[in-house]
């Protein structure tokens, strides 16, 4: 694993990965924070099934989208790996 | 075939199997027993993460907190959820790149000090002390309320337990024992949880019933718990009386207090590879969203369950035949008091007080609310006598609350003991150390901790503040571990005196700030910017973040082969040892 480094562009991976991790908490803010608290009374104005949205989003929709969050992360971690041919 | 032997056959069944995967997953070196050799498979640690993850408080209290908080109970819900992204996204990965046994490994390695290792010793001590008393008390009351075992001897049978499986196996054997943990967990949990969303909204899946009618109605369930609770002066359900900076600071708290935990992080140490703790983070968040999606849904079920069964309903006395007794209240045309409410009022979980003497119980809010005691955790505990499960499941669920406490219980224990063999004897005291000598200490300071945790649970009816510094744990972790393993990984130019200055600038401010106000002066109005100190953390986390860069700015930048190590850590697969002292302590 040693003869690696040189070859791969670790600053160029590197960018790519900082950039991915901050739009994705982007979202993991606006569902959490945003729906969920800051603009929920705006959000109740919608329903879902009888539940007000920004409600909903508090108690249950957030947790959805953090688990598709997590594993759009991986997908998108595995290609960028690949994309530079690094951990493998 | 009585609810006690059921009980029992679960309570047994279950602890033996926890045994002998113990007995099967021996650990035979320092590698087995801090990380489970590094070779868990992610799916398999996800599960784990869960079990280790999901306390006593998860499984019994968080349902019965949502029901009387309503939207106010939100914060834990995406609190402790949401601090897995950041686990995910932040940390895992890179600590497992990072490759060694506990958090303050890398905080002393990457600020090359032994200043702050210590310091990160201090905050993971802390942080898991207090939080095992309560699994501990937790035991007891399992212990006590359903099998009739004095308090103290049911936190002796749960601390032997633990001592098999920790000391023997490690973190090996408690990866395998959170595994049978959590299924027995989940199953306790949403088996009932599907038969109560089928008796009030006709849909089998809880999540769906959350959002559905009210089975033969025209009405949804939550707009109809809306008027009930409003219709008895309290709040409507979808509000809160907590202010929306306070809800934010909370949520925040327990989101980055979560990803700080270090008996969460060390379990992301024992998969293979970076990529496997990232899927692994995910699998984790599955298994806790299937119990934690569920448990809002239980809340309003329960609480609508509740006031229809209970509210005006005619007391039948304890002396009384309950069955003939119910009959005749029937046959006048009114309602009996549910007879699973009579057996909950025996354990002293719920009580009722007839003020106005007309022999109906009112459930309301204010003065007139003759249902005097009512325990949170009596929603979880009761619902599978309230949708007429049978007995079997009713037993089912106290094994799982046994099975929630001690999976929790167990990875905070290696936190203690490898904080204690591993970082003070090894790193810091005793450094020429051999691998089967500190697996010894280990075994040795595991014993030590299960015993002192067991006494500090026995005398949490003295400590009676224990329910109130779970709140120093979330807020220590958020202000004094994360900022520095995030800004250790994220900020190369992050040194050893900006790193030293957060911590303790989070750790002080913090526990000042909850003991102040939750000891001292108790008053709401005088706390600052009307945060709480459960969302205090979030807050200072912050100020030690912004103490620790402008230190660091002002301090010379940490030398270069801790900068190549931050480098390595960040790029999967090029981590190489940097130092002497690095590739000697390099697990194999």
């Amino acid at each position: 694993m040693s003869q690696l480094p040189t070859e791969v562009d670790k600053k160029g991976y590197w960018r790519a990965v900082v950039r991915l991790t901050l739009s994705l908490l982007v979202i993991w803010f606006a569902v959490s924070y945003g729906a969920g608290i800051l603009f929920r009374d705006l959000l109740d104005n919608f329903s879902i099934g009888g539940a007000p949205l920004g409600f909903w989003f508090a108690q249950n929709g957030a947790i959805y989208v953090f688990v598709v969050l997590i594993f759009y992360y991986c997908r998108a971690m595995n290609r960028l790996e690949k994309k530079y041919g690094v951990g493998v | 075939m009585g609810l006690d032997f059921w009980t029992y056959f679960w309570v047994v069944g279950t602890f033996g199997t926890y045994i002998a995967i113990a007995l099967w997953a021996r650990a035979g070196s320092t590698n087995d027993f801090y990380v489970a050799g590094h070779d868990v498979h992610p799916t398999v640690n996800g599960m784990a993460t869960a079990a280790d993850w999901m306390s006593a408080a998860s499984f019994l209290s968080m349902a019965g907190l949502i029901a009387f908080l309503g939207y106010g109970g939100s914060v834990y819900l995406m609190g402790w959820t949401g601090g897995f992204v950041l686990l995910a996204l932040l940390l895992a990965p890179f600590l497992r790149e990072f490759g060694k046994f506990t958090v303050p490994d890398f905080v002393g390695d990457r600020y090359y000090s032994t200043a702050a290792r210590l310091i990160a010793v201090i905050c993971a001590l802390f942080v898991s002390f207090t939080y095992i008393a309560g699994q501990m008390k937790g035991v007891g009351v399992a212990f006590s309320g359903f099998l009739g075992v004095e308090f103290n001897t049911g936190i002796m049978v749960g601390m032997a337990i633990v001592f098999v499986y920790a000391v023997l196996g490690g973190m090996k054997g408690i990866t395998y024992t959170q595994v049978a943990q959590y299924c027995v967990m989940i199953f306790a949990y949403t088996v009932p949880a599907i038969f109560i969303s089928l008796i009030i909204t006709g849909n089998p899946v809880p999540q769906l019933g959350f959002i559905s009618n009210v089975r033969g109605e025209d009405v949804a369930m939550l707009e109809k718990l809306n008027t009930v609770v409003q219709d008895l002066g309290f709040q409507e359900y979808t509000q809160t009386n907590k202010t929306m900076i306070d809800m934010f600071a909370i949520t925040g708290a327990l989101m980055f207090g979560t990803a700080g935990l270090p008996h969460v992080i060390i379990r992301f140490f024992t998969v293979s590879s970076p990529r496997a703790a990232r899927v692994s983070a995910g699998w984790a968040l599955v298994f806790i969203a299937l119990l934690y999606t569920t448990a809002p849904a239980v809340a309003s079920f329960a609480r609508l369950n509740f006031i229809d069964t209970v509210n005006e309903s005619t007391y039948v006395a304890d002396d009384a035949d309950y069955v003939a007794e119910a009959a005749e209240i029937v046959a006048e045309g009114g309602k009996p008091i549910p007879e699973w409410f009579k057996d909950w009022e025996r354990t002293g979980l719920l009580g009722v007080e007839d003020k106005n003497g007309d022999g109906v119980i009112q459930y309301r809010a204010g003065d007139e609310n003759e249902v005097t005691k009512l325990d949170r955790d009596i929603f979880v505990m009761a619902n599978p006598s309230i949708a007429n499960l049978p007995d079997w499941v009713i037993g089912l669920v106290v094994a799982g609350g046994l099975a929630a406490a001690l999976s929790t219980a167990a990875g905070l224990l290696m936190v203690i003991s490898s904080s204690i063999s591993h970082d003070l004897c090894r790193r810091t005291f005793f450094t020429s150390m051999s691998d089967k000598d500190e697996l010894r200490v280990a075994r040795a300071s595991a014993a030590g901790a299960v015993i002192l945790a067991g006494i500090m649970g026995m005398n949490t009816a003295k400590l009676g503040f224990v329910a109130q510094v779970v709140a120093f744990a979330f807020g220590l972790a958020a202000a004094s571990l994360f900022p520095v393993i995030v800004l250790g990984i994220f900020w190369k130019r992050m040194n050893r005196e900006g790193a030293i200055a957060s911590m303790l600038t989070g750790l002080v401010s913090t526990f000042s700030y909850i003991y102040y106000f939750k000891f001292v002066d108790t008053d709401p109005v005088n706390w600052w910017f009307g945060v709480s100190p459960e969302g205090i953390g979030f807050l200072f986390m912050f100020v030690s973040l912004t103490v620790g860069v402008v230190v660091a700015l002002f301090t010379p930048a940490p030398p270069q082969e801790v900068q190549d190590l931050v480098e390595d850590i960040r790029v999967p697969g090029t981590r190489r040892p940097h130092g002497a002292g690095d590739a000697a302590q390099m697990p194999s």
